[in-house]
């Protein structure tokens, strides 16, 4: 992936940039020593790296505001970065760059049950949202399986998923407020603790905007009370199709589960090796979770076990307990690092309409021989998110732009067939070039459009999200 | 008038214009700029419709109730249970899902399943140069580029005018329960409304009438879904609501639809004078902020953060309310439609309605 040449009028004054942050930041919030910069030279996409020209820390939103306002004049591009999990470089600095860091804005603002939100600054965790109100029966619903180590600054700014977001959406239907710094150091008020939008909906924008439109410091998000409980079963089939077609039918049927997910022969292999679930060994595994009050689950899994078994699966099982529970859902959170344990891969995240799963399959199974590497495949079958694991090894010179090439040609096909390059990871510098696949030019001179109205200069993470020939002229602009 | 039949067609007649467009989709709402108006009815039909994958394209002007029947016979719906204008306005014309996306029309589940622009997955629209754009597609997760769909979703027309959209769509459940509290205080129908929606039983519905179709306050709040569950969260849901009085259960088919058919189209002002407000507001401040308004009529929806007021002709909703976190639009009369914004919000709305439309053609004076 080829990033923008660093400027070197920008590098030129890295001294005076120095000293100008430092002089609106406290001492330890300035990184600059070229050592301590290194950590900050990639995100969870580590096949690229690059040390940003200083990396700030902030502790408000008022020092965000007043590094932005320097950076705006000083014409300095800014990366923004929350717990650097993005798995498609959202965060990888240039070498001209300043790395805006908001992992110590992490404090819980305001919790209010009876309005069903919680305000929090943005560097705090996904999980430790929930785990700030989970004692009181709340929980926050958007689950990416980073949620331990991801941010919800990054959450907003790629507009995460997760397993469960069948039933209860992903990051922008949960979002409810933000507060947004513009790069010239503007800090807006968008939304908040009531429903809807005043005007047009820029909080719908935003999300999802990767970091491109500003600098979201704070926001409002939508919590819910805890489910009495939930349960998973689990169904083997011998055919991509037939699990496919028992997908279909359960939704037809009107049961609306929590998540189905979907793993393939090779993912299970790879897991059964490595975590020791029980699974089957078949073509498609599913794991279907519906939610309530133990009898209402009895009644939604009773439904969904007489639709699975019209099908002929192979195994069916309920879990009884926690622990068979546990079981069931212990080999699909193992499937990465069961793939890790293997070999080097790359995650895709195309999304296809979920009747097109076979023949997506089937083309797959195609590339993985015509390209000579290993494919695995985790899926959110509910919602038709894909997770294609390419195995490679870095150590192999080729290997990584074989995966690569791989990787471009499994997102054509699932354009192709009506769906997306990404359903839940963004673009950043990984699906950048292959954003003409899916959209015209007219397409995506819409979206700069926006970007060029939150952000006039191109400075906010300006080589990410659209290709950078069709960004060049804008990007241009910045650099004189 | 135009009333292109085509995508194509209506881009090229955005193309030629060098005059303001009003566009209309049904003219239900009432809620077009000034200008020749552009009819968007020409555009229907039902492009696909799959519903193991919940998922439904329709070209704009398609009207809602022939989606809405297309949706019932394979037992789905549309979730965001979107409003009919026309008693409350007093107008007719026919609801089309192109005004319904661009006004992000959202009925009492918005509460729990979330609005209009919560379901829409693509767009396509043209912008004011008449150029054909796409965003989005027909899949549930999608996060290739901006989301321009909810840009889209409530801009009114402003950006551009739809012509096709991509929606989610949901099972339609069995069975639907409501819960009945009489006489309540707004005071204490909000705090019930409150403790229902922070319990785990999926209330789907919550509002409050301070004078119900019997002329007495009524306050409901619905679940639907399997009949086992029903008789299970009814019963939960009578012991959270125990406190605020006697809550009667209602299960006729035809009685709940009513109910909440008479709270989505705000029916109690229908056939009434006065000016109509919306206000937006945190749902526990709901009857706090209602009491400035000095209204001559009170409809509270989604657990007290949607107030539907009835106002003396031409008063000023603004000025009675004074600051609040929320905001109020007028739905019915004349005057200005949304709530002023600050500036630099109101910077940001010009700035794209300047990149979307450039030559100033959509409904010029609707939104800032």
């Amino acid at each position: 992936m080829d990033m923008p040449a660093p400027n070197p009028a920008i590098l030129a004054r890295k001294a005076r940039m120095v000293q100008r942050l430092s002089e609106v930041l406290p001492p330890d919030a300035v990184i600059h020593d070229e050592a301590e910069t290194r950590a900050y030279e990639c995100d969870a996409l580590s096949a690229y790296a690059c040390p940003p020209m200083i990396a700030v820390l902030p502790g408000s939103t008022a020092e965000v505001s007043a590094v932005l306002r320097i950076c705006h004049e000083e014409g300095v591009p800014v990366v923004p970065r929350a717990a650097g999990t993005s798995l498609a470089g959202g965060s990888l600095p240039t070498a001209d760059s300043v790395i805006l860091g908001v992992s110590r804005m992490n404090d819980v603002l305001e919790t209010d049950y009876d309005n069903r939100v919680i305000r929090v600054q943005t560097g705090r965790t996904n999980l430790s949202v929930s785990g700030a109100v989970e004692e009181d029966g709340f929980f926050y619903a958007p689950d990416p399986s980073s949620q331990l180590a991801c941010a919800i600054a990054g959450n907003i700014a790629m507009n995460s998923g997760g397993a469960h977001c069948l039933k209860y959406g992903v990051t922008t239907n949960n979002l409810m407020g933000v507060t947004l710094v513009m790069m010239d150091g503007t800090i807006v008020e968008i939304g908040g603790a009531h429903l809807d939008a005043g005007g047009l909906d820029l909080l719908g924008v935003i999300c999802g905007s990767e970091g491109q439109l500003g600098v979201v410091t704070e926001a409002t998000l939508r919590i819910l009370p805890k489910p009495e409980g939930a349960r998973p079963i689990l169904v083997g089939y011998d055919s991509a199709e037939v699990a496919g077609q028992c997908v279909s039918d359960i939704i037809k049927a009107g049961v609306l589960p929590v998540a189905i997910e979907y793993m393939d022969r090779p993912c299970i292999e790879a897991t059964e090796d490595f975590a020791g679930a029980g699974y089957p060994l078949c073509e498609a595994l599913l794991i279907i979770e519906v939610e309530g009050s133990p009898e209402e689950i009895d009644v939604q899994l009773g439904m969904i076990k007489e639709i699975a078994r019209k099908h002929d699966p192979v195994e069916l099982r309920e879990a009884q307990d926690a622990d068979e529970a546990a079981r069931i859902w212990l080999g699909r959170k193992s499937a990465f690092g069961a793939m890790g344990n293997i070999n080097d891969y790359m995650c895709l995240d195309g999304t296809i309409p979920v009747s097109a799963l076979p023949e997506v399959l089937r083309g797959m199974e195609a590339l993985s021989k015509q390209y000579g590497l290993d494919v695995a495949n985790v899926f959110h079958a509910g919602d038709g998110n894909l997770h294609p694991l390419i195995l490679y090894n870095a150590n192999t010179p080729g290997d990584l732009e074989k995966c690569e090439a791989f990787g471009a040609d499994i997102l054509r096909l699932c354009v192709e067939l009506g769906g997306c390059l990404t359903g839940e990871h963004g673009v950043g510098i990984e699906k950048r070039d292959l954003m003409l696949v899916q959209y015209e030019a007219a397409d995506l001179l819409a979206q700069m459009a926006v970007k060029d109205v939150f952000d006039p200069a191109w400075l906010l993470n300006p080589a990410k999200v659209f290709p950078l020939a069709v960004s060049e002229t804008r990007r241009a602009v910045a650099a004189e | 008038m135009a009333r292109p039949e085509t995508e194509q067609d209506l881009a090229e007649v955005v193309r030629a214009a060098t005059e303001p467009l009003r566009i209309v989709g049904g003219g239900t709402r009432g809620m077009g700029g000034a200008g020749t108006p552009l009819e968007t009815g020409g555009l229907a039909g039902i492009e696909l419709y799959e519903p193991g994958a919940l998922t439904l394209v329709v070209r704009a002007g398609t009207p809602v109730a022939e989606v809405e029947t297309a949706l019932a016979a394979e037992g789905q719906r549309l979730a965001f249970e979107p409003m009919d204008h026309r008693g409350l306005i007093g107008g007719g014309g026919t609801p089309t899902i192109g005004g319904v996306c661009a006004g992000n029309i959202s009925g009492p589940r918005r509460i729990n399943a979330g609005a209009c622009r919560d379901f829409m997955l693509g767009v396509r629209f043209v912008d004011g140069t008449g150029q054909v754009i796409k965003n989005g597609g027909r899949v549930m997760k999608n996060v290739t580029g901006y989301d321009l769909v909810k840009l889209m979703g409530g801009s009114y027309g402003t950006l551009g005018v739809l012509t096709e959209v991509a929606l989610k769509v949901l099972p339609a459940p069995a069975e639907t329960a409501v819960l009945r509290l009489r006489g309540l205080s707004d005071a204490d129908a909000v705090r019930a409304l409150s403790a229902g929606l922070t319990s785990p039983f999926e209330v789907t519905g919550a509002a409050h009438a301070p004078q119900g179709p019997g002329g007495e306050p009524e306050t409901w709040l619905r679940i639907e879904g399997f009949a086992e569950q029903m008789s299970y969260r009814t019963g939960k849901l009578q012991g959270v609501l125990a406190p605020f009085g006697e809550v009667e259960i209602l299960r006729d088919p035809e009685e709940t639809a009513s109910i909440w058919r008479w709270v989505r189209d705000v029916a109690p002002f229908h056939d009434t004078a006065g000016d109509v407000w919306r206000i937006s507001c945190k749902p526990t401040e709901g009857p706090q902020i209602a009491s400035r308004l000095d209204a001559a009529g009170l409809l509270y929806d989604w657990g007290g953060g949607l107030i539907w007021a009835l106002l003396p002709e031409g008063a000023d909703a603004r000025a009675r309310l004074g600051d609040f976190g929320g905001h109020a639009t007028l739905v019915r009369g004349s005057g200005q439609r949304f709530h002023p914004e600050p500036a630099p919000i109101a910077a940001l709305t010009a700035g794209l309605r300047a990149k979307f439309d450039p030559k100033g053609i959509f409904n010029p004076g609707l939104m800032g």
